[in-house]
């Protein structure tokens, strides 16, 4: 099963698209990563507990922005999901 | 608008009608080759809000108002999953291409060797999982219509009477749509087009109540927002355990649930629609979760006490009098609910038909009569499994009533599902997985759930109180909500992380421990390495197959259009006109993968198997065949090996020639030289002795005569010696006189007697470590001092000569060293100077001619070998070095 020898490095396009799929990695990384936030927080009903509306808030807020930044790497990407087959796309 | 009972069940029939054109209409059009609108990303985006059912449409409500910002990890988890499709879906969708996936049970099943068993475990613990979430759809629509009646003053709604009704409903209704034919490609674009308008259907009623809420009853956004602040449930409850453990609930639940899996993977038809999926999925359900808590918030304040949250989003519109809006959420919830059972039960039916009929089918006929009649023995299989997981949700919800949350059923139903992600994921990412370790992660990891979760959820009927309280059989550490003794733990978290601790820990152990069959280790290389493959890998060999059996079995399997079209394309494709292609493998390969399009890898696979008879058609066999080759690589590698020995011998040999050659030329060279030596003193002394004899000769004369013929003759002598010395030492004829003695003495002895202690050379020994108890030869061993010292005497070729003797113990060894600063003996004569017969060739300045006839380091060494030590000549020290070492003998011993 050997591969064969891939050139080290990639024309500039090539190599942005690599460091967008790298993004396309991370994020749901970085969600999960926001959405332990709430593990912080002292509980509403306590004194001086986070707020219902603001925690409430808090994590519409990461979601949005996490369809938000789906969706910009999905108009930077979606065109070459096809070309996903090639070998040197994978991770 | 007057809402009777008869009104809402002519809304529901008026609304399933329209459901059934929609689906009727796409199908039609697909069936035309006008299917591009209907694949679109949109429509697949749509498709997937299947994950919004009745439990988010009402159920979200209820489960905010009893633990707050909780409900959102069921969105949270699945959006996670979709936003980074990159990790998993792309895989799972580009594997279920390429193999024709059916179903989650075929995944597993077809990556596991394609191994019917494990397809029949994943199936049924599919189904236990489903049949709670089946029952909740049940519970919501009984529900709603009770709520209806209460509501808006009307007749006592029977509950059980509605929820009937409506499995038979939904049964007629998948059971037209999902399970009309057998489509190879199991996709069907009705379905997906009816739970596409459904998904806009439940969006567009839950915004409708949300605005109703927001704007019309809770004062705007800022207003809302007050009332969310002030409201008495906490949104951060605290409990972190149970919000990571959902989170990861329900991202597994995402890709196990039959449902979400036939409209993620089997019905895709194209990556790109998971590029778009991955931001238009996640907007969805935050849009469809938007509003839940401000409905429950109002809900609480408006709503008498004690009703009940789960019916919050049809109780307000009903209670404010906006019988519409409520008509509209009641057809918002209808939808959620139908779409969910009309898929999950298509999927678990295809399921059920593919790994426990057809496999049962098949063991108990013969091929050919399983293929007159498969097909029809499927279809009806199906049907009847539409039927029966209904039966079984409808059941579910007869035992546990109707008073439990739906959110608590929803995440037993998670948990359940959520024990097949091991062996998935495993499969997809670990080629070291085998089919026993799997089977053994699943079985152990549902009977766990069963035990802990499926089984209390029915109540005492099921597990009486004292099991719960004191465990099965007084065993302490197996009650169902605290296993191994570990209490405290929120059940549900406790059920999840044990059962999938013991799962996913028994698969991993299990697959370490065994040994994969070849199928699965073809499968696994397939499965794992997806975006790597040129090409399937082959599994058939050129067999003798009866094409026309195989045309026979694709009819019965396929219909007799699609068998002949496959059949037909394959021929002109192989250049032969006609519908008999020739059975090649790839062509074999081909029609394998499209009755796994129907009827399942494992069911495909046998059923192929058992036509294609003839050589070579078992992967095994492929397999021995790559042994085969590998014992032929291992054996050329060992002759490889043999021969590089075989070279070393050679060089080894070529060496040793070589030497011989050398030692016989300085033989050669001796033996004239020692005839040489010979003769010198034998001419002289005859010379001399026949002056001697002559008349008139001087009294000086004479006597300085005869002391020539007497120094001549002892010349003659010594050399004579030697070389007898040397053969005894040779033949190890020698007797060694052993006895103890002072290291100093021997040194000392060997000076003098070398004649060094007058002359030029200079001695620089080192009296302290000398003082050095031996036992041994010490006459012997003085021997060889004396030669290596006269030696320096001789051949010191420095201006003050000086000798270095200096002696250290080592293990048990006497090393002495004697080292003169003389230029040293060049390397490549080091090699032969212990050599008898061997002379430097090179005269050193000074010298005019060696006085010894070569014998002296031969004798040495021969010497040091008899007394069980060495003697070599050491590099590196500034001129000529050696290095005497023998053992101190038994004095050591003493000290």
């Amino acid at each position: 099963m050997k591969r064969p020898p891939r050139p080290v490095f990639l024309a500039p396009a090539g190599y942005r698209r690599k460091r967008l799929r790298d993004a396309a990695y991370l994020l749901p990384l970085l969600g999960v990563v926001l959405l332990l936030i709430p593990l912080l927080w002292t509980p509403s009903d306590d004194v001086g507990g986070v707020g219902n509306a603001a925690s409430l808030l808090f994590v519409f807020g990461v979601w949005a922005g996490l369809i938000a930044l789906a969706f910009v790497l999905s108009l930077v990407l979606g065109p070459n999901a096809e070309g996903a087959e090639t070998r040197d796309d994978l991770p | 608008m007057i809402l009777t009972f008869n009104v809402l069940i002519g809304v529901s029939l008026g609304y399933v009608a329209m459901l059934f054109a929609v689906a009727f209409a796409a199908d039609r059009r697909a069936r035309t080759g006008q299917e591009r609108w209907l694949r679109s990303p949109l429509v697949y985006t749509l498709s997937l809000s299947i994950y919004c059912t009745a439990w988010t449409f009402y159920g979200a409500v209820g489960y905010a108002a009893r633990s707050g910002l909780e409900y959102l990890t069921i969105y949270l988890g699945p959006s996670l999953v979709v936003v980074g499709w990159w990790w998993i879906l792309r895989k799972l969708v580009r594997i279920g291409r390429t193999q024709r996936i059916t179903s989650i049970a075929d995944l597993v099943s077809s990556r596991f060797g394609k191994s019917s068993v494990i397809g029949a475990i994943v199936t049924l613990i599919a189904v236990a999982g489903v049949t709670p979430y089946i029952a909740l759809q049940l519970q919501s629509i009984a529900l709603t219509f009770a709520a209806f009646t209460e509501g808006l003053g009307g007749g006592p709604a029977d509950v059980d009477y509605v929820a009937l009704w409506t499995a038979l409903g939904l049964a007629v209704f998948t059971i037209v749509f999902g399970t009309r034919n057998l489509d190879p490609s199991e996709r069907h674009h009705g379905i997906v087009m009816a739970i596409a308008v459904e998904a806009v259907v439940k969006l567009v009623a839950l915004l409708a109540v949300g605005v109703f809420v927001v704007w019309g009853l809770g004062g705007g956004v800022p207003g809302i927002l007050r009332r969310i602040d002030a409201a008495p449930i906490p949104m951060w409850s605290g409990d972190g355990g149970r919000w990571v453990g959902l989170l990861f609930l329900s991202a597994a639940a995402f890709l196990t649930l039959p449902r979400m899996f036939h409209v993620l993977v089997v019905e895709n038809d194209d990556d790109r629609h998971l590029a778009v999926a991955s931001w238009a999925f996640p907007l969805y359900v935050l849009v469809i979760s938007l509003f839940v808590v401000p409905i429950a918030v109002v809900g609480l304040e408006r709503l008498p006490g004690g009703s009940n949250p789960d019916l919050f989003v049809l109780a307000l519109p009903i209670s404010e009098g906006h019988g519409g809006l409520a008509l509209l959420a009641f057809l918002g919830g209808f939808s959620s609910a139908t779409s969910m059972v009309m898929v999950a039960t298509i999927a678990l039916a295809t399921m059920v038909s593919n790994h426990i009929v057809a496999p049962l089918w098949l063991s108990v006929r013969g091929p050919v009569e399983v293929a007159r009649d498969l097909r029809g023995t499927i279809l009806l299989a199906r049907r009847a499994s539409v039927v029966g997981v209904l039966g079984l949700g409808y059941v579910y919800f007869q035992l546990t009533g109707a008073g439990v949350a739906l959110s608590a059923i929803g995440l037993i139903a998670f948990a359940g599902v959520a024990q097949i992600l091991p062996a998935m994921l495993g499969g997809i990412f670990w080629r070291g997985g085998t089919a026993i370790g799997a089977g053994t992660g699943l079985l152990l990891g549902a009977a766990v759930w069963i035990w802990t979760l499926f089984l209390p959820s029915f109540g005492t009927a099921v597990i009486p109180a004292e099991v719960m309280a004191r465990g099965p059989f007084g065993i302490g550490w197996l009650r169902p909500d605290a296993l191994f003794g570990i209490e405290g733990v929120d059940p549900l978290l406790h059920a999840v992380i044990w059962s999938l601790l013991l799962n996913a820990g028994s698969f991993t152990l299990v697959s370490l421990l065994t040994f994969p069959k070849p199928l699965e280790r073809l499968q696994g290389v397939q499965f794992v390495n997806v975006f790597e493959q040129s090409g399937p890998a082959r599994t058939w060999s050129r067999s003798g197959a009866e094409v026309e059996d195989l045309l026979v079995l694709a009819q019965r399997v396929l219909g007799g259009e699609a068998a002949l079209g496959l059949f037909q394309s394959e021929a002109e494709g192989q250049g032969k006109s006609g519908h008999l292609p020739d059975p090649t493998p790839a062509f074999l390969q081909r029609l394998e993968r499209e009755l796994a399009g129907s009827v399942g890898a494992a069911a495909a696979h046998a059923l192929v198997g058992q036509l294609v008879q003839g050589p070579g058609v078992s992967v095994e066999d492929l397999m021995a065949v790559a042994d085969e080759a590998a014992q032929i690589l291992e054996y050329s590698a060992r002759l490889e090996a043999k021969s590089a020995e075989q070279d070393r011998t050679a060089r080894a040999l070529r060496e040793a020639n070589d030497k011989l050659t050398q030692l016989a030329r300085q033989k050669d060279a001796f033996l004239s030289r020692i005839s040489h030596e010979l003769r010198t003193p034998m001419t002289s002394i005859r010379s001399f002795s026949s002056l001697l004899g002559e008349e008139g000769l001087g009294e000086d004369d004479a006597r300085r005569f005869a002391r020539i013929v007497e120094a001549e003759a002892q010349r003659m002598t010594r050399l004579l010696d030697d070389l007898l010395d040397l053969s005894v030492l040779r033949d190890g004829q020698v007797s060694l006189k052993r006895r103890e003695g002072l290291l100093s003495e021997v040194i000392d002895r060997a000076i003098l007697s070398a004649g060094a202690m007058h002359g030029s050379l200079r001695i620089v020994r080192e009296p302290a470590s000398e003082a050095v108890p031996v036992v041994t030869d010490l006459d012997r061993l003085a021997q060889v001092f004396i030669n290596l010292v006269s030696n320096a005497r001789k051949y010191c070729d420095a201006e003050r000569p000086e000798l270095r003797i200096s002696v250290r113990r080592r293990r048990g060894q006497v090393i002495v060293d004697f080292a003169d600063n003389g230029s040293g003996i060049p390397a490549p004569e080091r090699e032969v100077i212990f050599e008898s017969f061997a002379r430097l060739s090179g005269r050193r300045a000074g010298q005019s001619e060696p006085t010894g006839a070569g014998l002296g380091l031969a004798i040495c060494r021969e010497v040091m070998a008899r007394l069980g030590g060495s003697i070599a000549y050491l590099p590196g020290q500034g001129g000529a070095a050696f290095r005497v070492a023998f053992p101190q003998g038994h004095a050591a011993a003493a000290e």
